[in-house]
């Protein structure tokens, strides 16, 4: 037997029923059901076969599916063990197959008397008995520990410990300073300390945001067709604010959804409304609206689905959920919360809010003052221009001439020249009788006259052009951002045949929630998006914090507790551990969904200290942590990647918020966008030293160094990135510019220190990574250093060249050869796969 | 096999860093993990293989099968008359919507070529002279009538974001056979025309499915592949010497760390910087004959689509597994007299050549060709946007397949007299990936990948069928 194979077996012996146990549904038979049998014997009544469905016992026993306590007499049980095509199952066109050990678990749970469990993650979720809220955490992995007879690992040192905090909370590296003084600390409360220390900083919320902007899909562009811009950064900042105000996510939760219908509804609400706002549009000529319209609404369930409830919904846009018992109905009445939103449902979004400070406001008010001041000095001289626009049609009248083209008029641009039209909109007007013309028609005679004679009213016309413009320099600079408002008329959401937009033959549907979770009555009306965001984290809810903290567990561990953390339904996973993500739940929800609180119950906890180091019984035992004797490594997100080079680097800008950055790209890269071809600039200030999260989020050609690293396009609700390993990120780390200069400042930063070669080599790899290099390593790294110098020393040209990537010139004083070999050293000091990881 | 990366020791490895190419030397022990001659998830075929890869000819903006492949005199006859609205109630437009509806017959003239007398229009001369080795379909239709929608479903099967593009699931199944350049490979030429429409990286995108599937973009100007180059100043031998440092220092990593990433990081390490030598090396036209150039039609590193077209012919002797080619530049609104011609000389020449070229080395047996756009369009004209042109169309268009077992000299399905629908063997996108994944070796509605609970497939939900009539 193959050593992978031994592991597959030991793994399943992890999670499913050993021999003595009795089988229990939830963890042995619902996967198995679920995975094999609901698709054609679940939810979907319309794709139902033989109309049997196994989901509801009581609905199989009607069909006589089983006799409980018999397996022999059970039809479920014998069609398993059949071989012919027509009469097996699961049958051979379903390409499903059981194994023996899954065909003998069904017949074992029959034979106990086929007992049901409702699914796990609709019941609501209790707390187990734990020692203290602080021990909490580690007395139910304990409890699992010891019955699997797995060890778990130490604490890891010190310097690790540092590092894992500083990753996991911030995002940045700590300095070797910052490390030295927390392993030389020996107060007892150290750790606590720093865990207190780290959660007040500012870049926490930046860390927290990463997570959350995947989730609710924000990018900076619409991502169809055009992928055109839309202002929704303010909406960045304000998840970044929401954590490092430690807003509880309840009314996180609230303002998003619904921040507009708040009765305390303020800028603040309203910019985290923009939630909303954040799906997929497009500006393609020739879309359609209707279509649209529901390709809107269903990003929009998704989207909830996702973020809130860990239910997967997509597919019941077209039928009931095979799996779940979501409905299609149920889609469209999720749907039909967003109904009120005020939106086009193709072309431009607005400009969005303007969010100006008080300041700003008054300024912008008399500004707009000095405009209508501008204005009426315009019309005070207007009864000359009457006379002078009468005596002028008195002598086109009398020489009989048709109306002159107005000035600039090229046939060219006939359909784009304003002042093409404007002569064409005149020459009608001017053969009616000065008395018989509506206002609007004396309008476009008086502008099409001035715009013949440019000397007419001039001081007049100049002084209200200037005050517009700067009316509007001044306005355009204002930070807007895409909010909800409601809309006056509420869509009309049917369900769709199919999920065919054309067919309206469906039924009228109002919104709802999902009729199969708990839920309170609305007597009388139809509830809104704030009795659903009310909804959302309604302690009756059985999902959302479990979901939460499912994910905010994988934050801290690499992997969540439910694996699928977009996914707690039937083909999600029972989680190995179900009893502790349900005490995190419920945590959450008794501390009033204080975020902060459960960070630092879970990083202060013993099972997070943990060394990430394996011990061979630990990974025979449970190769993938699910139980969690040891931490685990993994390699940082796409943004803390460049955060932690461009940290280390000393080049990182550490101001919070702003609009988005454009650090370098590649000439071309986006050659392929249209509706405008737009030419990409990069920053050329301290814009360029941004952290990653404020990197430019173009949906269709998401910056190339961040999708090497699997940042996701946002185009769907992202609950659990990949994390890949592929060459690209090699080319990335090597030869991208910000990488490059990175490497650069790092040398310089080395070359200030005062030292011999082996002390600065050693300052360097301190800086990244807070430990000392070992004799090998110092070693490898002279080599490289030798090695440069010399070929430098020969080829001085070639080291110029490489010092000018990047917009910081290097210290005048530098010489350029010792420069670029210590470039060299910086550069594989950041390529490391110990830089890259946190562990 | 593979050894267990565990328990190689750090002190097996450091004898070899210190021979020279200490680096490489590494692969052998590590075993190779990454691009280069990867072994897909579909170890044992469930059909027999007569396709070993596919070049994917997209023509961007939805060429007019009406100019093209679907001859219609009937709708010659009824130029300028109203499209009789027996067709065309209740349907779906894009731009003509609410606009009357007026007929537009055929602009090019139509003849037979080869033995079975494939209708081609005079606009594919060159395309003409291999009839014998294309099998046109007519009846090919989609779901979505918006450009952007509609090459999201061609690519990847549904109009959602975020699914694997079939490129991806190719790779994804077979792996591929190229050593140091990636297995799904595109290449986008843009015509010399107006405003084309935009394309996204969606389009080639690996969705859920691992990131090392996804397309990578060969590019004609500037890195060939992104960050490809290294920065100025740094030589061959210097980036060779730090990233033999950076692997040596990760692998004294790994003899410390629980962490199987260091070993598959120093493998990607190694293989960039072999990618580094081996894309240009594929990009270097130089050494392609002189005959070769002329039968393309094309000069060494125009970024043309014939030069593409012969970058993919390389890439099919290199290995990689799924070719595709972007030619932008074909929605004809208006200018369809003026601009189709341009299009159709700019690729007509070059896919005979394609074939041509595949023929004389003996590939033309086991590749896929596929020639198509994202949707067809309209037998009504459109007027509003200058000279005339037709609208997007869903429910009819043509494409033409060759090679690989594809049956040539073939005229498949058919439209009704007027070309509005396709109305004799109705294909879908659908099949098409069926069939295409059949050619392969796969079966595609076993095929699938576990994502959101279902078993996803290239071909969805809905029962989709190989087009079994074009295969031989």
């Amino acid at each position: 037997m193959s050593a992978r194979f031994a592991l597959v077996t030991l793994c399943l012996a992890v999670s499913s029923a050993s021999a003595a146990d009795p089988v229990e549904f939830n963890r042995d038979i619902r996967p198995i059901l679920s995975d094999n049998c609901f698709y054609c014997h679940g939810n979907d009544a319309s794709h139902r076969k033989a109309k049997l469905r196994l989901d509801i016992r009581e609905e199989a026993l009607k069909k006589e599916a089983f006799v409980p306590g018999k397996a022999d007499a059970s039809e479920l049980v014998k069609r398993l063990f059949l071989t012919d095509p027509d009469e097996m199952m699961p049958p051979p066109d379903s390409h499903k197959k059981l194994t023996p050990e899954q065909k003998e678990l069904l017949k074992r749970w029959v034979a106990e008397g086929a007992k049901y469990q409702n699914h796990w993650s609709y019941e609501a979720p209790s707390k187990a008995a734990v020692p203290s809220t602080e021990k909490a955490i580690d007395s139910l992995i304990a409890a699992r520990l010891k019955t699997k007879g797995v060890a778990p690992s130490a604490e890891a040192d010190r310097r690790t410990l540092a590092r894992r905090l500083h990753s996991d909370l911030l995002g940045l590296p700590p300095t070797p300073e910052e490390v030295d003084a927390f392993v030389k600390d020996t107060s007892p409360d150290a750790y606590a300390q720093l865990v207190d220390r780290l959660l007040a900083s500012p870049h926490y919320g930046e860390r927290m945001a990463t997570a959350w902007l995947d989730v609710v899909r924000f990018a900076d562009t619409i991502g169809y067709h055009s992928d055109a811009p839309r202002n929704v950064w303010p909406y960045r900042d304000y998840v970044i604010r929401s954590f490092n105000q430690n807003k509880p996510f309840d009314r996180f939760t609230l303002e998003q959804v619904a921040g507009d219908l708040l009765p305390d509804s303020d800028q603040e609400a309203k910019i985290g409304s923009g939630f909303n706002r954040l799906l997929l549009t497009t500006e393609e000529g020739g879309a359609q609206a209707k279509d649209y319209q529901q390709r809107m609404l269903n990003d929009r369930v998704r989207a909830v689905g996702a973020a809130w409830l860990g239910q997967t919904t997509g597919c019941a846009q077209c039928h009931d959920h095979k799996f779940d018992p979501f409905t299609q109905r149920d889609f469209f009445t999720l749907g039909a919360f967003f109904a009120d939103i005020n939106e086009p449902d193709i072309g431009r979004r607005e400009e969005g809010m303007l969010l100006s400070t008080p300041d700003e406001a008054k300024r912008l008010t008399e500004l707009a003052g000095e405009v209508a001041k501008a204005k009426k000095a315009l019309d005070v001289a207007t009864p000359s221009l009457a006379e002078a626009i009468a005596a002028w049609e008195q002598e086109l009248a009398e020489e009989g001439k048709p109306a002159p083209a107005a000035k600039k008029t090229k046939a060219k641009a006939k359909r784009k020249d304003p002042d093409a039209k404007l002569a064409a909109q005149a020459t009608p007007i001017l053969k009616k009788p000065a008395a018989k013309r509506s206002a609007a028609e004396k309008t476009i005679i008086r502008d099409y006259y001035l715009s013949l004679h440019p000397e007419a009213l001039k001081a007049e016309r100049e002084a209200l052009a200037q005050a517009q413009k700067t009316h509007d320099t001044f306005r355009a600079a204002i930070p807007k951002s895409l909010v909800t408002t409601k809309a006056a008329v509420v869509r009309t959401v049917r369900i769709l045949p199919r999920g065919n937009w054309m067919d309206e033959s469906g039924e009228v549907v109002k919104a709802a929630l999902p009729h199969y979770l708990p839920q309170p009555k609305f007597e009388g009306r139809v509830p809104d998006r704030l009795d659903l965001a009310k909804w959302l984290v309604a302690r009756e809810n059985p999902l959302t914090a479990r979901v939460v903290m499912n994910r905010l567990w994988a934050q801290f561990f690499g992997t969540a507790l439910s694996k699928n953390p977009g996914d707690l339904g039937a083909q999600g996973e029972l989680p190995p551990n179900q009893a502790l993500l349900d005490w995190l739940a419920v945590e959450f929800v008794d501390a009033k969904w204080d975020m902060k609180h459960m960070v630092r119950l879970i990083v202060t906890s013993e099972a997070y200290r943990r060394s990430s180091v394996a011990t061979p019984a630990q990974t025979a035992a449970d190769p993938y942590n699910r139980e969690l004797a040891r931490q685990s490594p993994y390699r940082l997100d796409a943004e803390l990647v460049r955060d932690n080079a461009l940290a280390i680097a000393g080049l990182l800008a550490p101001k919070i918020g702003g609009p988005s950055v454009k650090p370098y790209q590649p000439d071309r890269y986006w050659e392929n966008l249209n509706f405008p071809v737009r030419e990409y600039m990069a920053d050329k200030d301290e814009s360029q030293y941004r952290r990653g999260l404020y990197v430019w989020w173009q949906r269709s050609f998401l910056h190339p160094s961040m999708l090497a690293f699997d940042a996701p396009s946002r185009e769907e609700s992202c609950t659990d990135r990949t994390r890949s390993n592929i060459p690209q990120q090699a080319l990335v780390m090597l030869n991208d510019p910000t990488y490059v200069e990175a490497s650069r400042a790092f040398a310089v930063r080395t070359l200030a220190e005062k030292g011999d070669d082996d002390h600065r080599l050693t300052w360097a790899w301190r800086r990244a990574l807070q430990r000392d290099p070992d004799a090998k390593e110092l070693g490898t790294l002279r080599k490289v250093l030798t090695e440069r110098r010399a070929a430098y020393k020969a080829d001085p040209a070639a080291a110029k060249e490489l010092l000018k990537v990047g917009l910081t010139p290097p210290p005048a004083q530098a010489d350029p050869s010792e420069l670029a070999a210590w470039t060299h050293v910086t550069r594989v000091v950041l390529n490391l796969h110990e830089t890259l990881t946190r562990d | 096999m593979f050894p267990d990366l565990r328990q190689i020791h750090r002190r097996s490895f450091i004898g070899n860093t210190s021979r020279g190419l200490g680096a490489v030397a590494l692969a052998s022990l590590l075993g190779r993990t990454g691009l280069e001659a990867a072994p897909g998830v579909l170890s044992k075929l469930p059909l027999p293989q007569k396709a070993k890869r596919v070049i994917w000819l997209t023509m961007a903006g939805g060429p007019s099968q009406l100019e093209l492949f679907d001859h219609k005199p009937k709708l010659a006859e009824m130029d300028g008359k109203g499209m009789p609205e027996s067709f065309t109630t209740g349907q779906q437009l894009a731009q003509l919507q609410g606009q009357k509806l007026i007929c537009q017959g055929p602009q090019f003239k139509f003849s037979k070529h080869g033995k079975n007398g494939t209708e081609l229009s005079e606009l594919l001369p060159h395309l003409g002279s291999v009839a014998d080795d294309i099998c046109v379909i007519r009846s090919m239709t989609t779901d979505a009538i918006n450009h952007d929608p509609a090459h999201m479903f061609m690519n990847t099967g549904s109009q959602i974001a975020g699914r694997p593009s079939m490129g991806s699931w190719v790779t994804y199944g077979l792996g591929s056979e190229a050593e140091d350049l990636p297995g799904f490979v595109v290449l986008v030429s843009t015509g010399k025309g107006r405003s084309p429409q935009p394309i996204a990286a969606r389009q080639w995108s690996s969705g859920f499915l691992p990131s090392k599937h996804q397309g990578v973009q060969l590019r004609s100007k500037g890195d060939p592949v992104l960050y490809l180059n290294n920065p100025p100043g740094i030589s061959r031998a210097s980036q060779q010497g730090d990233v033999e440092a950076i692997n040596s220092l990760n692998q004294v990593r790994a003899g410390e760390v629980s962490d199987t990433e260091v070993a598959t990081r120093i493998a990607q390490y190694e293989m960039a910087f072999r990618m580094q030598a081996s894309v240009p090396g594929l990009m270097d036209v130089t050494g392609e004959s002189a005959k070769t150039l002329e039968l393309y039609g094309c000069q060494p590193g125009d970024g043309s689509f014939a030069s593409n077209c012969i970058l993919a012919r390389r890439l099919a002797e290199r290995g990689s597994r799924f070719i595709q080619l972007y030619h932008r530049d074909w929605d004809h609104h208006s200018l369809l007299k003026e601009e189709l011609p341009l299009r159709a000389k700019e690729v007509d020449r070059a896919c005979m050549a394609l074939i041509t070229d595949l023929k004389q080395r003996g590939m033309f047996e086991d590749t896929l060709i596929v020639w198509s756009g994202e949707f067809g369009r309209t037998p009504m004209k459109q007027g509003d946007k200058g000279p005339v042109g037709r609208d997007h169309h869903n429910k009819a268009m043509s494409m033409w397949l060759a090679g690989a077992g594809v049956k040539g000299g073939l005229t498949h399905g058919a439209t009704d007299e007027l070309g509005y629908a396709a109305m004799d063997k109705v294909c879908t996108v659908h099949d098409l990936h069926a069939t295409m994944l059949h050619q392969l070796g796969i079966k595609h509605d076993a095929f699938t990948i576990k994502f959101q609970g279902l078993d996803a497939k290239l071909t969805g939900v809905e029962p989709s069928k190989v087009i079994r009539e074009i295969l031989s």
